[in-house]
């Protein structure tokens, strides 16, 4: 393991109940500024991996080390690595009671402690970043699902963290949001944050990816660089997914 | 030929959609089933009102005097009782000539809560306030400095009392309600047991049970002389009941929270307590705003069974006040009207109150 690998997963495995092996013997290695996009088909893993790495989910076996901590029950090392990470989800997971800014301000102030006038600059910034200042005062529920995407990555952002997380992002919106989000997703990309994508917008994956992940059943079944993971796919379970993803 | 004139046929004039007949047609006999209830409702009120009236209004009594409401005894209200009995109803067992002091500290207390019901005063200085006027209300009910006349806690009675009661027990049960809830979802098994084990065991009680366990079984159990006052021990009884009940009401609430809000908060690194103070509670109690108002106005009518461990609220000063008088004794339907007008127009009040809270409080939901 170098210092330069800013997430290592070590033979970790994690069970759901007693009996749904969720994650088997997972090994990885994140380098710092790499941008990974991770797919599969649905229920083989690729979310709940994403999800140890800022203990939305606790893992059963092996060892996770997050920016060189490692996570264990230990609920200052795991608040310390949460600040550090940022999550998109594919609901937005918005706070509906609260105004934009205040979505965005609430961690800042909160967590980091920042006055509240800072954290108003802060967000406003991040807004601006995702192309959508002037929705700042609107509560969430009054945006477009593409819009409140875009909220969530500043919300996301106003940490500046050092690894973001996607959970699926563009899942749950109409096709004519999905470019917006992801237009903001590739602006990001360029920036050298490191990235982990849950997502099976393979268009993403060639632009920006340095790596493509494909799991199956808990597994990592393949991982290669996009082009060869697309050209010339190794194993026939990754063959067999691509084609029917691809076939359209 | 030119074209012969030929006018288009009149066309029937419009329908009148507004005013008073237009109003009733369209509301009360809109159809054959909404007509029929019209005619049923309004054949019931001219069979009873008349009654009511007569008795409630034309052949009434309003002069204090005993005689002359024995002779109209069935044919006309005795108004008279309540002006006759008011201090007493109003104050219970309070001396007669300090009764301005709970008048006093009920005003204080009420306008308090008025001020604090209205989104424009939640500023720092209103904690500062209630700290402040809840001592005072105190003092000036017990007594006993600066020259006021100590008054026992037994002693105190009528719409203060009851007030007060409602006031604390609301007060004191909120907070208590939202911790045992939280509790209830706890994923430390001691906490959680304990939580089930309270709130089982209060609703599996009737209030009257708790009443008297606070008042007569309670004191034998502590050292003699070392008894907190009755009043505060009915209190404590109040609010423990009470806050059995709301806080499965704000289960309720919390229990509709998606679990990615929990997510949302806990990815951008909030603490457990603060997920819950800014995300989940604001969202859960505005969800549950009917269900704990009703839970309010039950607390506040309940008070009155404090009678039955000898403290005189309303409604034991109602009867503590008619009961001891035989000339007017017989005229306690009068008096509980009186009190339950007074009981109305809070109770009516609060649920007005829940109704512009939850407006507020959704305006995040509008789009």
């Amino acid at each position: 393991m170098t210092t330069d690998n800013i997430i290592v997963f070590e033979k970790v495995n994690k069970w759901y109940g007693n009996n749904f092996h969720v994650l088997r013997d997972i090994d990885l290695a994140v380098r710092r500024g790499e941008r990974i996009v991770i797919c599969g088909p649905s229920g083989s893993g690729k979310s709940t991996l994403i999800r140890c790495i800022n203990r939305l989910e606790e893992h059963q076996e092996g060892r996770i080390v997050v920016d060189g901590v490692e996570l264990t029950d230990d609920v200052r090392a795991i608040e310390k690595i949460r600040r550090e990470v940022g999550m998109v989800f594919q609901q937005f997971n918005l706070f509906p009671h609260l105004t934009v800014l205040e979505n965005l301000t609430l961690a800042p102030m909160w967590v980091a402690r920042m006055p509240k006038k800072e954290a108003e600059e802060r967000a406003m910034q991040q807004l601006a970043r995702v192309r959508i200042a002037e929705q700042a005062h609107k509560y969430p529920l009054q945006l477009s699902g593409g819009q409140q995407q875009r909220v969530a990555i500043a919300r996301a952002l106003c940490l500046t963290p050092k690894i973001m997380l996607f959970d699926e992002p563009t899942s749950a919106l109409d096709p004519e949001m999905i470019k917006e989000v992801l237009d903001v997703m590739v602006e990001l990309a360029g920036q050298g944050i490191t990235m982990l994508v849950v997502t099976h917008e393979m268009g993403f994956a060639k632009a920006v990816a340095d790596r493509v992940i494909f799991m199956d059943q808990g597994q990592i079944v393949e991982e290669n660089t996009p082009e060869e993971f697309f050209s010339r796919p190794k194993s026939d379970r990754t063959k067999d997914f691509l084609s029917k993803i691809l076939g359209h | 030929m030119g074209a012969v004139f030929q006018p288009i046929p009149p066309r029937p004039a419009p329908v009148r959609t507004e005013g008073v007949v237009p109003w009733i047609r369209a509301n009360l006999f809109g159809d054959v089933k909404s007509g029929i209830a019209t005619l049923v409702i309004l054949a019931l009120g001219l069979y009873y009102l008349p009654g009511f009236f007569k008795w409630a209004v034309f052949n009434a009594v309003l002069v204090t005097d005993a005689n002359a409401c024995q002779a109209a005894r069935g044919t006309g209200a005795c108004w008279a009782v309540v002006v006759e009995k008011f201090r007493l109803i109003v104050f219970g067992r309070y001396p007669y000539e300090q009764q301005w002091r709970p008048e006093l500290a009920t005003l204080i207390l009420l306008a308090l809560l008025v001020a604090s019901c209205i989104r424009y005063f939640w500023k720092p200085w209103l904690t500062l306030a209630w700290v402040v006027v809840v001592p005072a209300f105190f003092m000036l009910m017990g007594g006993g400095w600066f020259g006021l006349e100590s008054v026992p806690t037994d002693q105190w009675g009528g719409l203060p009392l009851t007030i007060m009661l409602a006031t604390f027990g609301i007060v004191l049960a909120y907070p208590l309600a939202i911790v045992v809830a939280l509790g209830r979802r706890s994923t430390l098994p001691a906490i959680r047991t304990l939580c089930i084990v309270y709130i089982e065991l209060v609703r599996g009680v009737p209030l009257i049970s708790v009443l008297f366990m606070a008042s007569f079984m309670f004191p034998l159990f502590m050292p003699v002389g070392k008894t907190p006052d009755v009043l505060l021990r009915v209190l404590a009884g109040i609010t423990l009941f009470s806050a059995a009940y709301l806080a499965e009401v704000v289960r309720g609430g919390l229990q509709a929270i998606p679990k990615g809000q929990i997510e949302a908060a806990q990815s951008l690194g909030l603490t457990y307590w603060q997920t819950q103070r800014k995300i989940v509670l604001p969202q859960a109690l505005a969800m549950v705003v009917p269900g704990i108002m009703n839970s309010f106005i039950a607390i506040f009518k309940d008070t009155s069974l404090v009678t039955i461990v000898s403290l005189y609220e309303l409604t034991g000063a109602l009867g503590l006040a008619l009961n001891s008088d035989a000339n007017w004794r017989p005229f306690k339907i009068e008096g509980s009207l009186f009190i339950t007008l007074i009981y109305f127009a809070f109770c009516f009040a609060m649920s007005r109150y829940s109704l512009w809270i939850e407006k507020q409080l959704n305006v995040s939901r509008k789009r």
